[in-house]
């Protein structure tokens, strides 16, 4: 089956800083895509490019197959980072006035249940907490009724409850057969939202595949952390596989018990020892050294 | 182009404007509060010197020392002489109490005319007669008078005081509103939608001009319950006038909310734009006496062709036809600014 989108070597330069290099991807319909790294990888420029917010310095897009047409505003939604709306109007008001600059459109009733902004549709837009707002400009995004859904960091600065409850709304939209592609920093997102994802940094996709997968191929075991002080040697003169991250020792390991084993030798202090199954973010530190929120 | 979609960014920007309280008010009190100061201020009267137009003249501007008039005339103090083209051109202003006397200039006998409802006119003529004692034969003198109610300063202030608080509604309403929109990002998310540079320009465009017109009609009648105004001309090709005026600089409002993302360069262009015009258009004061140059770059301005044709018509009781001049220049500056508008906008830069 053709992709509903595919990039295929996408490049976006601002003089000679390079945003987005040769990035190629391409998304099934229906699936749940996301752009996964760092603050400054290139997410948010990859997906404007595609949303034809920005024009790309090279590189082809196809939407359904060919060069995104003038239709294309008309089916897709769009749910910005940062984004400021028209001032003084209500949430009611604002969705009507969205609905009229589309051709075909979702019942307001419904979205205003669907992302549970009843209690505050009266209210001024400008007056919702963090994450009314985010379900506010995710109703925004779904008001053509899009193919396709473009959300950038829509849990960002979300208390982990409303983060949650986002959750449940993009997860209910998935099921509703929508293809969506959102970016975040938050590996856990990722894994609960996505089907594929692609890995960025410093504007190239450094992998790509479903999570688990990626996770199978990137690491091996669990991952054991301790505070860099618990040790007293230089970690260089021991025989593991370990990195010191923001103080923080990260040991991985498929074998957990000759592990502990090798650190009780050394005379490691074990009794702030963590002991983390593998991740996104382990796939990003394996690959590039770093953490994500570095 | 949809008008549902200029329709509802009307209606989104009417909803903006009507709800912020604030500015809302101001745009009503500033107006009637401008002119009850000068109401009160000037109680009606125009607080000049004695005016004395002369014709033949090529330009307003004169040199006294070489008109013919009697030397003790001409060093008169308090004595301003504006020099006009025309007898026709210098008799208007008679009529309408801009100048004092008009007098012929040239050999004896002298011609001048007064007006017999001003009364500085008679002063300045006993003024006159008494500096030819003496010099010529009195008997050379022609009196002319005419007879027409006065042009109270009020009468002449207050569609400058309307037309410039247009200026400043337009320029601001459009220009700083719609940059501060681009800064904020709101514009960037109307370009993710279906809907054009064109729509969304047009929308604020008509919304402007109709809140424009809104409170022109509202200050209009409010001020005129207190100040019974007196219009020669139609009313209604008054507010044509100032509908021609609103279009014209909204457009430029336009021009300047093309591009730019910082409002406090917005902030000192729009200074930089409006201050000059409001002096230059003739808001305050006419600019008679003033240097030829200044008249000329006061023809830049779409205030000057508006306020003078409305001026033309509520204190000259010009026609549409009369005033055809000012209407074109307007509705060829509104082209002009629109188009450069259009072409220049940019959602995001």
């Amino acid at each position: 089956m053709a992709p509903i989108l595919a990039v295929n070597n996408l490049t976006k330069t601002y003089g000679r800083l390079v945003a987005v290099n040769d990035v190629s991807f391409a998304i099934q319909a229906g699936s749940c895509f996301g752009l996964l790294g760092p603050n400054g990888a290139g997410k948010t420029t990859t997906l404007e490019v595609i949303e034809n917010i920005l024009p790309p310095t090279s590189g082809d897009i196809l939407y359904k197959g060919h060069p995104r047409a003038a239709t294309f505003k008309n089916e897709v939604g769009i749910q910005f980072q940062q984004t400021s709306l028209l001032a003084m109007l209500t949430v009611w008001e604002t969705l009507q006035v969205f609905k009229a600059l589309y051709e075909h459109t979702e019942n307001l009733d419904n979205l205003v249940k669907q992302c549970q902004l009843q209690e505050f549709k009266h209210q001024r837009h400008e007056n919702l907490s963090g994450g009314q707002r985010q379900r506010f400009l995710l109703a925004l995004a779904l008001v053509n009724r899009p193919q396709l859904l473009f959300l950038d960091e829509p849990s960002t600065g979300l208390d982990p409850q409303a983060r949650r409850n986002l959750w449940d709304i993009v997860n209910a939209i998935k099921a509703s057969g929508k293809t969506i592609i959102l970016t975040t920093h938050y590996m856990e997102e990722a894994q609960h939202l996505c089907d594929e994802v692609a890995i960025m940094d410093h504007g190239r996709i450094i992998a790509r595949g479903a999570p688990e997968a990626m996770i199978r191929k990137h690491c091996e075991g669990v991952t054991v952390v301790l505070p860099r002080r618990s040790f007293r040697q230089p970690l260089e003169t021991l025989p593991l596989n370990l990195q010191e991250i923001n103080g923080a020792v990260h040991i991985q390991t498929s074998n957990i018990d000759d592990c502990l084993k090798q650190l009780l030798s050394c005379q490691v202090d074990l009794s702030d020892m963590s002991v983390h199954s593998p991740n996104l973010e382990h796939v990003f530190l394996n690959l590039t050294g770093r953490q994500l929120r570095d | 182009m949809r008008i549902k979609r200029i329709w509802i960014m009307f209606k989104a920007r009417n909803w903006e404007f009507f709800r912020d309280r604030a500015s809302f008010g101001w745009n009503f009190l500033f107006p009637f509060l401008l002119v009850a100061g000068f109401g009160i201020l000037f109680g009606g009267k125009e607080p000049t010197a004695y005016k004395i137009g002369v014709f033949p003249q090529p330009t307003n501007g004169v040199a006294v020392a070489s008109l013919e008039l009697p030397d003790a005339f001409k060093k008169t103090r308090f004595l301003q002489f504006v020099g006009f083209a025309s007898q026709t051109e210098a008799m208007q202003k008679l009529r309408h109490h801009k100048v004092d006397i008009v007098i012929r200039t040239g050999p004896p006998p002298y011609h001048y005319w007064i007006n017999d409802s001003a009364p500085n006119g008679h002063l300045v003529e006993k003024i006159f007669q008494a500096s030819l004692a003496g010099q010529v034969d009195s008997s050379l003198v022609q009196r002319g008078r005419i007879h027409s109610a006065e042009i109270r300063y009020i009468d002449w202030l207050f569609p400058g005081i309307l037309a410039m608080n247009m200026m400043f509604s337009a320029l601001w309403g459009v220009g700083y509103i719609v940059v501060r929109y681009r800064k904020n990002g709101a514009l960037r998310r109307l370009k993710a939608t279906p809907l054009t540079a064109f729509e969304y320009l047009s929308a604020q465009m008509l919304s402007r001009l109709f809140l424009l017109m809104f409170t022109l009609v509202v200050v209009w009648f409010g001020c005129d319950l207190v100040f019974h105004f007196h219009v020669e001309g139609s009313l209604g090709n008054i507010f044509l006038l100032f509908f021609l005026g609103s279009l014209s600089l909204t457009s430029m409002g336009l021009v300047l909310a093309a591009r730019g993302t910082s409002e406090e360069f917005t902030t000192g262009t729009l200074n930089f734009i409006s201050w000059p015009m409001m002096f230059l258009s003739e808001v305050w004061f006419s600019l008679e006496g003033a240097p030829e140059w200044i008249k000329h770059v006061a023809q830049a301005f779409p205030l000057t062709h508006l306020l003078t044709g409305i001026r033309r018509i509520m204190n000259d009781g010009a026609g549409l036809v009369d005033v055809l001049p000012e209407i074109t220049v307007l509705l060829l500056m509104t082209g002009t600014f629109l188009g450069l508008g259009a072409s220049l906008f940019s959602w995001d830069r």
